[in-house]
């Protein structure tokens, strides 16, 4: 079941279009990555679907209803550009922005404790936010985020500024509220944790959705027939094959990357290889998403 | 508490708890009080004690310079060069040199001083020298010298404000300190608190809470709770330098009183016309409190206090919505500034047009300034302790109220689109091209 819909967004300012007829399903309890270059429109859409702007044509639909300002309260949103008031303490700050979502006081107030907790904030809870480390002040932004229990996530860009150990806690953290039944839309140009987290994914590029899909499906459909093999002796293009690259490995044998030009399937790949040298390994070279990214921005900007 | 409501919470506490909100509240009666204590002191005490050397070649005017508090004299029948020595050596402040004159045509009366006389100190000895000279003409034509004394009269002009509530003794002295204090603390007001929202939307702008924010309140909520919440703490200070002036003024004001009653009773007899001149002189100062104090009583004072929050408020208002849209413009306080002078223009030009205004408090001028929303707190202020028709008074309100509503409104329209732009270079173009907006 789908949780968010867009329909044909579009938005014009003056000068340019930000967004062009841009429609996207969210599936309810994905972890969707929202793909896209500096100035692709990602900001513009996720400001859309917060209500912040509005747009020129199309909509935004939540759990089948189209979104009012009311419901934003049902989103949460992290910002790219983190800001929260430097001279407000932590605990402070979080009940504000708590009870400007709606939250009741002691309800704000046993969350904060709780969150403040799980994130190894609780000594700081009386510390103005500019006296934090910038690490600390980004767990509190992402509590703000969270704390009122969107069922909707947007978090652009969350690892920005983060220590691999506190990435890893706010990826478990993630990864939790979507057990728990969250939706989390996730803005990034970082794509490793796209690969690691993203079940859903979506590229926006110059104002235009250019891809969208589950992510195995996408990678799938962006197989090309590429193999890695690691072998002893000298591999040689042929009919069957392509050789792209060969160097030596790590223990002694040669890697190669090969292209099948053939429509035989690894097996028979396979057996053409083994009839011209010693086979130690054979792995068919899935894209990752970094390169199905950078193919399809370039390709897209030269046309 | 809805959204609106915690917004203002927020943006009051946060500033009424800072420590230079704590400390300015607390100066801020001092520096009053010590500044109305200057003006008393200065009213009072014209600086040290002049010592003066008189050299009457006429000996016409044996009798007339008195010592006083300001000055003390020295007649001396040495020549004019030995007394110029004196003056160099620094025995005395200044020599006064006074020839055989003829009283129809007195000519050549000189002062010599190392430094230019105080304008005040060469007025009243000549002041002196002409008053001896008429009453020499008049006894030369056979009055009295007791006939010359009754002559004598003081007259202090009681001005009459006629106005609906009947015969009133008014006080221009007093309802001109009123207006230029309540004129002034507006103007004040408008600038500090207009500054404080100007800062804070920046503050937003720039460290990009606006974005968390503005996912959960409407641009136009923002807006309008950071104004009123800013209102509030400007208000609250106020309300506690008014008190607190209160409570340091009469503390001052009391110990000043009591010198000036000593004064007045140690005043010697009144034989010396002359000399009670100088003493008048003496006097204003505690004349001066005296009337301010009686024009609180004959001034319509609920009218002033009701009219004063009300413009205090509004023109706050006014001004305040725009201060936060310039704000919302720009990505730096150093970027406020040009945008600052159109808007503080009309403000500035209220505080010089002010003593046109005190010439005439009813003329054309001053109505018309107090008309106009943009000037109309700072110059109905000043209108208003002289007695304002109601009508004027009501209109002037009305237009206010319909000024800051405009405002505002303007003010909202760039808010919203300005808040989230960020690193464009902005003019007025730019600024009417996000008014005219649509969302």
């Amino acid at each position: 079941m789908e949780l968010l819909q867009v329909e044909g967004l579009t938005k014009r300012y003056a000068s340019h279009t930000a967004l062009n007829d841009v429609s996207l399903t969210i599936p309810k309890g994905s972890i969707f990555g929202l793909l896209g270059p500096n100035g692709a429109g990602k900001t513009t859409l996720i400001r859309i679907i917060t209500r912040i702007i509005e747009q020129d044509q199309g909509r935004v639909m939540l759990n089948g209803e189209e979104i009012t300002p009311e419901m934003v309260r049902l989103i949460g949103y992290l910002p790219e550009e983190r800001g929260l008031y430097k001279k407000m303490k932590v605990g402070e700050q979080l009940l504000y922005l708590a009870r400007l979502k709606g939250l009741s006081r002691p309800d704000a107030v046993a969350k904060i404790k709780s969150w403040l907790k799980r994130l190894e904030l609780t000594p700081w809870h009386n510390k103005a936010i500019e006296d934090l480390s910038k690490g600390m002040a980004q767990k509190v932004q992402f509590i703000a985020t969270v704390l009122h229990e969107p069922e909707l996530i947007i978090l652009d860009e969350p690892f920005s500024g983060f220590d691999p150990v506190n990435a890893n806690l706010i990826k478990d953290e993630i990864l939790q509220l979507r057990d728990n039944g969250a939706t989390v839309i996730f803005s990034t140009h970082r794509m490793e944790s796209v690969e690691e987290l993203c079940d859903h994914i979506a590229l926006i590029n110059q104002s235009e959705k250019i891809l969208d899909g589950k992510k195995v499906d996408i990678k799938q459909a962006h197989k090309n027939g590429t193999f890695i093999v690691e072998h002893e002796g000298q591999l040689t293009a042929g009919a069957d094959y392509e050789l792209l690259t060969s160097a030596p490995g790590e223990v002694g044998y040669t890697r190669s990357v090969i292209k099948d030009k053939t429509d035989g399937g690894p097996n028979n790949l396979l057996r053409v290889l083994m009839g011209e040298v010693e086979i130690h390994s054979f792995i068919e070279k899935v894209p990752t998403i970094n390169e199905i990214f950078i193919q399809k921005v370039k390709g897209g900007n030269h046309e | 508490m809805n959204k609106v409501g915690l917004i203002i919470a927020r943006e009051y506490l946060s500033r009424v708890r800072k420590k230079s909100f704590i400390i300015m509240t607390l100066l801020g009666p001092l520096l009053f009080g010590g500044f109305f204590f200057f003006i008393g002191w200065s009213a009072t005490e014209s600086g040290e004690t002049k010592h003066l050397q008189v050299i009457d070649e006429s000996g016409m005017f044996e009798a007339v310079f008195q010592d006083s508090k300001e000055m003390t004299f020295d007649y001396s029948t040495g020549n004019l060069d030995a007394a110029k020595r004196d003056l160099e050596d620094g025995a005395y402040d200044g020599v006064l040199y006074i020839p055989r004159v003829d009283v129809e045509n007195p000519e050549g009366v000189t002062f010599y001083a190392q430094s230019n006389p105080s304008i005040s100190l060469v007025h009243s000895l000549s002041r002196k020298l002409e008053g001896e000279i008429e009453n020499e003409k008049l006894r030369r034509s056979g009055i009295d010298k007791s006939v010359l004394d009754e002559l004598k009269a003081d007259v202090d002009i009681a001005t009459i404000n006629l106005s609906a509530g009947g015969e009133k003794e008014s006080s221009s002295v007093g309802a001109t300190v009123i207006g230029y204090v309540a004129s002034f603390l507006i103007y004040i007001f408008i600038f500090v608190y207009g500054t404080q929202c100007m800062r804070g939307v920046v503050e937003e702008k720039t460290s990009r809470i606006i974005e968390v924010v503005i996912a959960s309140v409407k641009p136009f909520q923002l807006m309008m709770g950071k104004v009123i919440g800013i209102a509030g703490v400007g208000l609250t200070q106020f309300i506690l330098w008014i008190l607190l002036t209160m409570g340091v003024s009469s503390v001052v004001g009391g110990a000043f009183m009591d010198d000036a009653m000593k004064a007045q009773q140690q005043r010697p007899g009144m034989e010396e016309v002359a000399a009670a001149q100088a003493e008048l002189e003496e006097d204003s100062g505690g004349d001066f409190m005296a009337k301010v104090a009686g024009a609180v009583e004959s001034i319509n004072l609920p009218m002033v206090v009701v009219a004063f929050l009300f413009f205090f408020l509004a023109g706050y208002l006014l001004y305040g919505a725009l201060f936060a849209a310039i704000g919302s413009a720009v990505d730096s306080d150093a970027d406020a500034q040009q945008f600052m002078l159109p808007v503080t223009m009309p403000l500035i030009v209220a505080i010089v047009m002010l003593t046109a205004v005190l010439n005439d408090p009813n003329g054309s001028l001053a109505f018309w300034m107090s008309m106009i929303p943009f000037t109309s707190p700072v110059v109905m202020m000043m209108r208003v302790p002289f007695g304002v028709p109601v009508w004027q008074l009501a209109l002037s309100m009305a237009l206010m109220v319909g000024g800051f509503v405009f405002t505002v409104w303007v003010a909202s329209r760039i808010y919203r689109i300005g808040i989230l732009m960020h690193g464009t270079k902005v003019n007025y173009k730019v600024l009417a091209k996000w008014f005219m907006m649509k969302n």
